[in-house]
């Protein structure tokens, strides 16, 4: 199981993710530069957090025109997983793989600190080994985090079950004073039509050890391992 | 030619830095100040000198880059190179 | 003609004596750019020339050090072929100009010096100090700082995992910023800042020079008045991105060992790189500075020369290896431009298209700078300031009034509104969350930690300027100790007023002998530094702040000790004793508006084996918790331990002071700031072990309570003294800072 971590001019948790696949779950990872045009043997695409070229413009905008990012899109219409954490999602918003844009946090300050997010379903590559409701405590460390998208945009997410992760109190209730950054509907994190394509603010790979202030991020790496391996089974099955 | 782009949020998208602005224009006791809305303003250099040429090229600059359809908008001025 | 009067002189700020001395070791008159060349080189920000006496009395050699004092940064050994490479540098003047960018390029700055080593830097504090918030001017400085500092240490990835923020009267119109930035690299891989090999290409990398900052070290070496807004030109823009680039770039070349000698431009530019990386290879160095990138037109040498644009490097590199090191900076998108050789002999030559432009004797402009002797003595009202007014002493506010105003004084508060700010867990080593004592990041491939931490009480340098030094050495020591780290080695930023002005000279002078006294005692060498002079406006000067930093190696770093007590049913256990001193305290400063006073006693001997009882503690996990007594004394470090662990508070019985620090028994056993005290918690099973390892250091220890509880209670020889909710005592603490900022009643 090979996950690819794409590594943009000032991307900075990549080191993070990288980290999370190879040293703490063991699998295999290796970093792709943004100007490569080909995944090669990649199972699973990580677009890591970070200040892709220093979010000038707008977070996000310069990078999803990287030479990598067609190889990105042809992934993801193969249907197969794709990981936007952070200034990933925001890549992945700017370049359309997910509908909707990032404003400012409602408060105009940047925030780090631990929040709490709701795992809304299961059904996706990130989240298979989550039970629906639970509760994970993740690291947030964003300016621009407070999710947008026009009202008709935001219905089909919700009628579509696309939301996947809401902020919420460390008890699951989603509520405003649980929203860091003011995000339409507390969302956290969506995924794509096709539900391999998924984006969120939170840093799971910043919460995979106990040392580090929490280990409920590895459930998403895992979910993904879980996933690729029932995906290939059922391939062998079917051959 | 030069082309000045001003990309403005949308209407429906909430501006919290505007509205910090208004607060402290308030709060200085501009109270006439309605409201105010901030937004980016580009001022673009272009080796084309037919103005048809020079407009289409900017907007395309402006939509495929500069703004983000899904909560911003644009307008194009052009003036000739030199002028103020 | 060189046309060089005594007004240019002045504008650039050479004086007569030192215009001899420049004619003397030139061999004839400088021209202008060769001037230029002085007069930044030989600033106080560059040259240290009021300091050096001073500074060369430091210890800076230790069986851990790997780099001492003289390179762009110091560095420690920490096991397993490792080094932490560390400095501090200051950024005051320019950020009281323009905050967010002075502080912005301050992080830049120190950044830089870091991975010039070739370390990849892992690690940032800051210690920052600003005039009271009541005033707008201080509170649009703190937000500019705070956001400059979290704008740029955010967008290239590096965590800031702890500082401290204090504040006085005297830092309003000269506020402190000084970051500290720690990096870990191979001993072998050490990169020093040296041109050698005669025929060796120069390169410059990094962003256009464009004309910003010029001057920018002449500004940091004069005071302020009327006319320093017009000096807003000095200040330089920051560009986080372009040194992240620059960051990753350097260290993939300098992982080929294609380089010789890697420099950073700083303060002075590619004056200072090119002479110093000249000076210490005693090797000539020649450039053309038309080869410059230069985002300006018609910029002259002179103005190639000092510009002070950020995010430049300079490389020495081996001949014959120019196009690897080319193409890997093409691969980041970066210019990597000749710009010149190394030459034999020793002299700095400048050329521009071809046309020799300025041509002086390197170390003229680095060794040779002045050394100044600089007269001191001790101001004329020590007398009065050792004392405390009669006016003190009357009725005090009650202990519980006292304790919540304390809690609530933005120099104890909470400065959570400040570190979340900051992307503290970027890179995922923060294993101690800011806001927790010492800063702590574990060393991935290793068991290890290192523990960091920077303090300067100002109050008691002022006091007496020995002993503060000496206090604010062993406080930084013992925050690294109660974590667990062992203390390996220190940087000092030294912030004082007018060196011109005797009684400055002297609180200088003072504050390096008592450091060098502490540094000696407890095995701490000085590994690097920064001086920061003229602090001052209209006459008026800071508090004289030495900012020590200390880096300390935690082995195992699941041993891990933090500050706040971890839960219910545990003892309390108190290690040191209480003198009850409450001179310069922040009791005396807060209720009485006073800074008056003696600072507490420091007895080394005892502060040595206090250390190396809490290293041994925390590595035998005796102890579950561990915070050293500080501002506020007992009591306000009692409600620390009890703030942000899930609701545990605490109930204590103390013994009272031995003194009633000239004002009143019961403050000065609650608030009193004596030194060498640290507040642990205990498995009651191991209690007894605790103490008697105490006893056998030397350390007085006492158990006086147990933790849980709503309530943090404490009493005095079993009287209630105070009797205060934890959630109302939190509920101030977490909240002051953003009111006084709010600029509202808390």
């Amino acid at each position: 199981m090979t996950f690819a971590v794409v590594v943009f001019p000032g991307s900075n948790c990549d080191h993070d993710a990288y980290h999370a696949a190879k040293h703490v779950l063991g699998q295999q990872a290796r970093f792709v530069w943004h100007k490569e045009t080909s995944l090669g043997d990649a199972d699973v695409v990580i677009l890591p957090g970070g200040f892709s070229h220093g979010d000038y413009l707008r977070t996000g905008a310069i990078a999803r025109f990287s030479p990598v990012m067609a190889a990105v899109r042809e992934f993801a219409g193969a249907g197969r997983p794709v990981l936007g954490i952070c200034n990933g999602f925001q890549i992945l918003l700017e370049c359309g793989l997910l509908p909707g844009a990032m404003l400012r946090n409602r408060d105009l300050k940047f925030h780090c600190e631990h929040v709490h997010v709701r795992v809304e379903r299961t059904d996706t590559p990130f989240t298979s080994l989550c039970s629906p409701g639970q509760v994970l405590k993740v690291p947030i460390a964003h300016g621009e985090g407070n999710y947008f998208a026009p009202p008709e945009t935001i219905d089909q997410l919700e009628k579509q079950h696309r939301v996947l992760f809401r902020y919420c109190t460390p008890s699951g209730a989603v509520t405003d004073q649980a929203n860091p950054n003011g995000s339409l509907n507390g969302i956290a994190g969506i995924c794509s039509e096709g539900r391999n394509v998924v984006g969120l603010m939170p840093h799971p790979e910043r919460a995979c050890e106990l040392s580090v202030g929490s280990a409920d991020g590895l459930v998403m790496f895992e979910s993904a391992v879980h996933a690729m391996s029932r995906a290939g089974a059922l391939q062998a099955v079917a051959r | 030619m030069k082309a000045r782009v001003f990309v403005t949020l949308k209407p429906s998208v909430f501006d919290p830095q505007g509205h910090t602005i208004v607060e402290a224009l308030h709060s200085l006791g501009y109270g006439d100040v309605s409201d105010v809305r901030q937004g980016k303003f580009f001022e673009i250099d272009l080796a084309v000198k037919d103005q048809a040429a020079a407009e289409k090229l900017a907007a395309e600059v402006a939509d495929r880059v500069l703004a983000n359809p899904v909560i911003e908008s644009f307008k194009v001025e052009l003036t000739k190179a030199g002028a103020q | 003609m060189s046309g060089i009067d005594q007004a240019v002189l002045d504008r650039h700020g050479i004086k007569d004596d030192e215009y001899e001395r420049i004619v003397s070791l030139m061999g004839r008159t400088p021209n202008l750019t060769e001037l230029g060349l002085f007069s930044v080189m030989w600033s106080e920000h560059c040259s240290y020339k009021s300091s050096r006496v001073h500074l060369k009395t430091l210890p800076t050699e230790g069986p851990r050090v790997v780099q001492g004092p003289g390179e762009n940064a110091g560095a420690v050994d920490i096991g397993d072929g490792l080094a932490a490479v560390f400095k501090i540098e200051s950024h005051n003047h320019p950020s009281f100009i323009e905050p967010y960018q002075g502080a912005a390029t301050g992080v830049g700055g120190i950044i830089r010096d870091i991975f010039t080593m070739g370390a990849r830097p892992i690690a940032l504090l800051d210690a920052l100090r600003f005039g009271p918030l009541s005033e707008s001017q201080n509170r649009r400085i703190l937000q500019g700082v705070v956001s400059g500092i979290g704008g740029y240490g955010n967008s290239i990835g590096i965590p800031t995992v702890g500082g401290e923020v204090m504040f006085d009267e005297t830092y309003s119109g000269n506020p402190l910023v000084n970051v500290f930035c720690l990096g870990i690299a191979k001993h072998d891989a050490l990169v020093k800042g040296k041109a050698s090999g005669v025929g060796n290409p120069i390169y410059y990398v990094g962003a256009k020079t464009g004309r910003d900052g010029i001057h920018g070290a002449t500004m940091a070496s004069a005071e302020f008045d009327e006319k320093s807004a017009e000096k807003r030109p000095a200040v330089q823009v920051g560009d986080p991105f372009m040194e992240k680039l620059l960051l990753e770039a350097c260290l993939e070349v300098m992982a080929t060992d294609a380089c010789v000698g890697v420099q950073d431009m700083g303060a002075a530019g590619l004056t200072c790189a090119t002479s110093e990386t000249g000076s210490r290879g005693g090797v000539g160095v020649e450039i053309d500075v038309a080869l410059v990138p230069q985002r300006e037109t018609g910029m002259t040498p002179y103005e190639i020369m000092l510009s002070e644009s950020q995010e430049r490097m300079l490389l020495i590199v081996k001949r014959g290896r120019e196009a690897e090191v080319e193409r890997i900076f093409e691969k980041w998108d970066l210019h990597a431009v000749k710009i010149g050789e190394v030459q034999d002999g020793d002299r700095l030559r400048i050329r521009h298209n071809g046309a020799l432009v300025a041509d002086v004797p390197n170390r003229a402009l680095t060794d040779e700078a002045p050394l100044y002797r600089r007269p001191f003595q001790a101001p004329p009202n020590r007398a009065e300031l050792a004392a405390i007014p009669a006016t003190a002493r009357g009725t005090q506010p009650s202990p519980r009034e006292s304790f919540l105003s304390l809690l609530g004084s933005p120099t104890i508060a909470s400065k959570r509104w400040i570190f979340q700010q900051y992307d503290y867990m970027v890179r995922t080593n923060t294993i101690a969350l800011a806001g927790a004592g010492a800063g702590v990041v574990r060393v991935k491939g290793t068991s290890r930690a290192l523990a960091m931490s920077v303090d300067g009480n100002g109050r008691f340098v002022l006091l007496d300027p020995r002993q503060g030094a000496k206090l604010a050495l062993a406080e930084a020591a013992r925050n690294v100790a109660c974590a667990g780290g062992l203390p390996l080695g220190g940087t000092n930023c030294l912030n004082f007023g007018n060196p011109e002005r005797p009684e400055i000279m002297w609180q200088f002078a003072e504050a390096v002998a008592g450091l060098g006294e502490a540094c000696r005692a407890l095995d701490i060498p000085i590994t690097g530094g920064n001086v920061s002079l003229y602090n001052e406006t209209d006459g008026k000067a800071i508090l004289p702040t030495p900012v020590i930093g200390v880096v300390g190696v935690i082995e195992d770093a699941s041993r891990l000790t933090l500050r706040a007590f971890p839960e219910s049913a545990l003892d309390i256990v108190l290690l040191g004793d209480n003198l009850g001193e409450l001179g310069g305290s922040e009791y005396l400063k807060t209720i009485h508006g006073l800074v008056r006073g003696v600072p507490p006693a420091l007895d080394l001997a005892r502060e040595r084996s206090l250390l190396q009882l809490l290293v041994g503690l925390s590595a035998d996990g005796a102890v579950r918790s561990a915070h050293d007594c500080a501002e506020g004394g007992f009591a306000v470090t009692l409600a620390e331990c009890c703030f942000e662990n899930g609701g545990v508070g605490a109930k204590v019985d103390i013994p009272s002071a031995s003194s009633d620090g000239g004002i009143d028994r019961l403050a000065a056993t609650l608030f009193g700031e004596s030194a060498s005290r640290v507040i642990v918690s205990v498995e009651p099973s191991k209690t007894a072990a605790v103490l008697a390892k105490a006893a056998g250091a030397g350390i007085p220890a006492a158990r006086i309570g147990t933790t849980g509880g709503a309530i943090i209670e404490i009493a005095i020889d079993g009287t209630a003294a105070i009797s205060c909710q934890l959630s109302e005592a939190e509920a101030r603490w977490a909240t002051a800072l953003a009111a006084a900022l709010a600029h509202r009643a808390a």
